[in-house]
């Protein structure tokens, strides 16, 4: 069972009229982790999404979810699957506790709505009907019901989409906690740093397609180097660095007084560098080590245009 | 709290309950809602009190309130199964309610199950008001109750087919004018206030043929005429009902 992957995609073709959102699209989600598909605006993320929570059938393709079928084994997945749209699903009318205590209660076993309310900062809702909450407050009550009924699994598509960043930390530690109580978690977002804090996994969608798909570590490592920046007195002698380092190291000064230094950058390169300059009577003022991103790979591999 | 408050413990609650709760959620949101109260009290009172007590219309021999008081019940049960349905249904599509709710444990048909119910909670509460507003002006109703229920069921059945007709195949806001304007309409052509033999005779035929005109005349034959169960009627109402649920559940879209 452990083996298992939560939902399991392959070559999932989605279409609306003539124009294909989802083209051939592979995914796995390994039970208890959370997993992160990031994508640029009309990436086809929502779409896959709303396949594997039974809202469209494939127009080509398999979507298993803890093993079974979206759309046929509906009724059965239903209750061990929590769901956070995208925006809306809830009465304009009604207060956010009171549909969150709805919520629970079409569940068996159902979180304690109070806490709830108190760990994702509910409570200032009060009486205010839906329709004139914040879009933060809406998100954070969205984000509840997709848990309250306290699934196996929960798809989140943008939860922090709209937060200001006590509510987005909030989401986040809900994720972590929900990932160490052995909650599988699917989230779509925008933001790096939410695939880079949070995710086990990250699948770049594009085009209808994952492009790129891993650890964050593994996307890390594929692409550019990290490199080691610190600034001194201008035309130190690079030639005499470059013979402390080992092969494959580059140095250079992009502008005068600026040093950067590329390659393997681990504490015994920073070690190097450091005693090069004690040696050379020179302060590494600023030193820095420059990690290439997921925000660096996602942009190389999407593009930089901005998209229509 | 400790490790583990999130530990899946999945299940859907029992299906009586989760009936239970979305009938009582839907009643609190209509009754909440100061539009759709307007329509399902305060209109079908005031046209009650003041058609009685102010002779404007001609309704025949005996008492004004005899005539009305079926009238103004049939269209409490047109305004809350029909207007009222439609329009909470539209924004409830509009708003994502029916597609969030479809991937909760709670399965459709209970939803519509739960809507029913809530739509018979408020027409009971309607009947209640209007009969205790029809009595304080001198009502004195014939026949038995068992006609009135089957008339006040069917009628439901039918409003509600060609509400949530409206409300899965329109835009809320085409539904919200419509509703409000075939509401208005057959108020006026249905045999509600004004008779129906004060229209040109081809009309009056073509009309009584309407589902507001069949509930108005059917309670109006018992409960002024102490007429046993009005067949005609009812077989009007089981018609536009078998035609509205019936189309509704082929053509409903739920986003």
């Amino acid at each position: 069972m452990s083996n298992e992957p939560a939902v399991r995609v392959r070559g999932l073709v989605a279409r609306y009229g003539d124009k294909t959102a989802v083209d051939g699209l592979d995914l796995d989600v390994p039970a208890g982790s959370v997993t992160a598909v990031l994508g640029p605006n009309g990436a086809g993320k929502t779409t896959v999404i709303e396949t594997c929570e039974g809202y469209r059938r494939p127009d080509a393709g398999t979507v298993r979810v803890l093993g079974m079928d979206p759309v046929a084994d509906a009724a059965r997945l239903r209750p061990r699957v929590g769901v956070m749209l995208q925006s809306g699903g809830v009465y304009p009318g009604a207060r956010a506790g009171e549909m969150l205590a709805h919520t629970a209660r079409l569940h068996a076993h159902p979180l304690d709505v109070d806490f709830l309310v108190e760990l994702l900062g509910l409570g200032s809702c009060g009486r205010t009907p839906y329709r004139r909450l914040s879009g933060g407050q809406q998100q954070r009550l969205s984000l509840a019901m997709a848990v309250v009924g306290r699934p196996e699994l929960v798809f989140l598509d943008e939860p922090t989409a709209g937060l200001d960043p006590q509510a987005r930390r909030a989401t986040w530690e809900l994720v972590r906690r929900l990932r160490a109580d052995g909650v599988t978690t699917v989230l779509t977002t925008h933001f790096m740093d939410e695939a880079e804090q949070l995710a086990d996994r990250v699948a770049i969608v594009d085009a209808g397609r994952v492009i790129a798909g891993g650890t964050v570590q593994e996307l890390c490592r594929g692409g550019a180097e990290d490199s080691l920046r610190f600034t001194g007195r201008p035309g130190l002698d690079l030639g005499s660095l470059l013979k402390a380092l080992p092969d494959g190291t580059a140095a250079s000064e992009p502008v005068p007084g600026t040093y950067r230094v590329s390659g393997d950058v681990g504490p015994e390169l920073l070690a190097t560098v450091a005693s090069w300059c004690a040696q050379n009577g020179v302060m590494p003022d600023g030193i820095a080590v420059e990690r290439h991103t997921l925000e660096d790979v996602f942009l190389e591999l999407t593009g930089r245009e901005l998209r229509g | 709290m400790s490790t583990g408050t999130f530990a899946p413990r999945p299940g859907a609650a029992p299906i009586g309950r989760m009936i239970a709760a979305q009938a009582a959620l839907e009643t609190r949101m209509l009754l909440r809602n100061g539009e759709q109260l307007l329509l399902t009290v305060v209109i079908p009172s005031l046209l009650l009190v003041l058609f009685s007590t102010v002779d404007v219309v001609d309704t025949g021999a005996g008492e004004p309130v005899d005539f009305l008081a079926p009238g103004v019940l049939a269209l409490a049960v047109m305004s809350t199964a029909f207007t009222g349905q439609a329009i909470a249904t539209g924004f409830e599509r509009r708003y994502g309610v029916l597609k969030r709710l479809g991937a909760s444990p709670l399965p459709r048909w209970a939803l519509m199950c739960a809507k029913t119910l809530s739509v018979l909670v408020t027409e009971v509460l309607q009947v209640a008001l209007l009969a205790l507003i029809a009595f304080g002006l001198g009502w004195s109703p014939q026949g038995g109750p068992l006609p009135v229920v089957l008339l006040l069921v069917a009628g439901t059945a039918a409003f509600s087919g060609l509400g949530l007709l409206m409300a899965g195949t329109l835009r809320a806001e085409a539904t919200l004018a419509a509703a409000n304007l075939v509401f208005l309409l057959l108020l006026v052509g249905g045999g509600v206030i004004v008779p129906l033999d004060r229209f040109p005779g081809a009309a009056a035929s073509v009309l009584s043929l309407l589902p507001i005109a069949a509930l108005s005349e059917g309670l109006r034959d018992v409960l002024q005429h102490g007429a046993g169960v009005p067949w005609g009627d009812l077989g009007v109402l089981a018609v536009w009902a078998v035609l509205g649920l019936g189309a509704a559940a082929r053509l409903f879209r739920w986003e």
